[in-house]
């Protein structure tokens, strides 16, 4: 067998063994799914008449919805620094180590198996979305291309993940690391508010935020519009420009994170 | 490519690894024959660990080199994966999945078709008296449980070189009895086992011959028995029925052994260190018994290993532990 198809077989077999985890441990899988539900609610009716106005209400919400996808797949990757980071305290990245398995396979297996988690809390927030009022009115590829735009983000911080979760000293370093960079970069973008309304440094870090070029593409792409159309090289190709972001991010950080495996030393 | 595997399974020259200013290892020199059992011997921190590391490919030596099965650990690492099980200092057993699960697991990462991967499983689990317990997660196994399948999760690929690091420790007495069994079957299957352990009784119990390290450095080798020779004979120790013998009994030993004897009115104990065995032993009887010397009690004691660490590093073997 070739290295890249020994990658993929053992990667698979990491992805499985990871989810067989999810699913005897479900309130993890709980936790990833009512973080979702909460946000889309409280911010739906606490900020939208707020920001939207009595009659932009429901406008503001169909907004709202893009920016809560990405941020709940981009706080889905603290899952993969607490899966690695408790892994490596079992020692179950040691056995890993020790047997002649490709050396990508547990990282790739981690960011697969978190992706799933982060498919399971797309669907239970599009569900909830509905409810709220949200409706896609673009067509039916431009929406798929949405959802896949968003799951390529999901993917792409998780190798991210992978790499904080790796150096993390402990399980408890790795809970606080894997989220703490999430804030900033999840609040300076156009996930809750239009980029328009910031002072202009912020603007212009939130105009360029890989998060604002992935939701205004998930946006554009579900047809939903909210207050006057961003102006700006990367408002204007936000489809290409978050792709671009991600596969950036993808091969800086996957890399890394192997390498980073590779010589990893238990704690 | 893979070459014959050669008599010596595991060779290790001047390993070095620093951290800081901390020599982990300070030139560790040692062979396994194949099909035999090697005993690390050393107190915590010793350097047992990082040993068993650089030769299971998960860490790099500073300098030195180390082989297992003919193959390099750092050059050709893969080969070597292919060829050990390593079982670890705490069970590195997925809770979460059953025991059956884990197995299979590892045996497809040894690149393992399915089918054979699970009649692998099987076999093992049936083997270590996991069986009933096979279809459980092993979040619900005792201690003793989760060690036998670590263990079997070292054997899954049939390795040429097994690595059990501290297979027993966190035990309890019964696990490691248990534990012991295990090992002592798969000893005799011809497997060569590298064992690293800081029970001396361990050691003893298992192993061919045993190699003790402190401080990162080789401070002794050889079998249980030479090196328990080394720190001289045995020590023959008596009870007398009255305590007024005691002096009488003192000069008697001091004729027969080594040394000056020790007593203890209170317990009516006298010892003294002999390097004739037996023969000692029955010259002092008959010259006892020929004073009318009533013995309630006698034993030839040979050194523990325990001995042996003391007179070898001037500490016990768990001081440093206890020091902790």
């Amino acid at each position: 067998m070739n290295a890249f198809a020994k990658g993929i077989s053992d990667g698979g077999i990491v992805t499985w063994r990871n989810l067989m985890n999810v699913r005897r441990n479900p309130d993890w899988l709980m936790a990833a799914t009512l973080q979702p539900i909460m946000f889309v609610l409280l911010f739906a009716y606490v900020f939208g008449n707020a920001i939207g106005g009595e009659a932009g209400g429901a406008a503001y919400r169909e907004f709202l919805i893009a920016g809560i996808f990405a941020q709940t797949v981009a706080f889905n990757s603290a899952f993969t620094v607490i899966g690695f980071a408790n892994d490596l305290q079992k020692g179950i990245i040691d056995r890993f180590r020790s047997l002649p398995m490709s050396r990508i396979a547990v990282v790739l297996g981690r960011t697969t198996s978190d992706l799933v988690v982060s498919v399971v809390a797309l669907v239970v927030m599009s569900l909830c979305g509905l409810l709220v009022g949200w409706r896609i009115r673009g067509s039916f590829w431009d929406a798929l291309l949405g959802y896949l735009v968003m799951l390529m983000f999901a993917w792409a911080l998780s190798w991210v993940g992978a790499l904080i979760g790796l150096a993390a000293r402990s399980v408890e370093v790795a809970q606080s690391a894997g989220l703490i960079w999430m804030f900033p970069l999840s609040f300076i973008s156009s996930a809750f508010v239009p980029t328009g309304t910031l002072p202009p440094f912020l603007k212009a870090i939130a105009d360029w935020n890989p998060f604002t070029a992935v939701i205004n593409a998930t946006r554009d792409l579900f047809g939903n519009r909210f207050g006057p159309a961003q102006t700006g090289w990367p408002a204007e190709h936000a489809a290409l420009y978050a792709i671009l972001c991600c596969v950036a991010i993808i091969a800086v950080f996957a890399p890394l994170a192997t390498a980073k495996y590779r010589r990893v030393a238990s704690k | 490519m893979p070459q014959p595997e050669p008599d010596v399974a595991v060779r290790v020259r001047g390993l070095v690894k620093t951290y800081g200013s901390t020599r982990a290892l300070d030139g560790v020199d040692l062979d396994v024959p194949a099909g035999r059992v090697l005993g690390l011997l050393g107190p915590n921190g010793a350097g047992k660990t990082t040993t068993v590391r650089i030769l299971t490919t998960l860490l790099r030596p500073d300098s030195g080199s180390a082989s297992v099965a003919g193959f390099d650990v750092l050059a050709e690492p893969d080969e070597v994966r292919r060829r050990i099980g390593l079982s670890g200092q705490y069970a590195a057993v997925d809770e979460n999945l059953t025991g059956f699960e884990n197995l299979y697991m590892v045996g497809r990462l040894y690149g393992r078709p399915k089918g054979p991967a699970r009649q692998r499983a099987r076999e093992l689990l049936a083997r270590f008296r996991l069986e009933e317990a096979a279809d459980r997660p092993a979040k619900g196994y005792s201690g003793g449980m989760r060690r036998r399948l670590d263990l079997a999760g070292a054997l899954v690929a049939e390795p040429t070189v097994v690595v059990l690091d501290e297979p027993t420790t966190g035990l309890d007495p019964g696990g490691r009895l248990d534990t012991w069994a295990v090992i002592k079957e798969l000893v005799a299957d011809g497997t060569t086992v590298l064992l690293t352990t800081q029970y001396l009784e361990e050691a003893d119990q298992l192993a061919d011959s045993i190699v003790v390290i402190d401080h990162g450095r080789v401070i002794a080798r050889g079998t249980a028995d030479e090196l328990k020779a080394q720190i001289g004979g045995e020590r023959l120790e008596l009870v007398v029925a009255s305590a007024a013998d005691l002096p009488k009994t003192l000069d008697v030993l001091r004729e027969v052994g080594t040394g000056e004897p020790a007593g203890d009115d209170h317990t009516r104990r006298a010892e003294i260190l002999v390097d004739t065995g037996p023969k000692a032993l029955i010259e002092a009887l008959r010259r006892l018994d020929a004073q009318g010397i009533a013995i309630q009690d006698v034993a030839l004691h040979r050194p523990t290993l325990d001995d042996v660490f003391l007179s070898l590093t001037g500490h016990g073997a768990s001081a440093e532990e206890a020091a902790k």
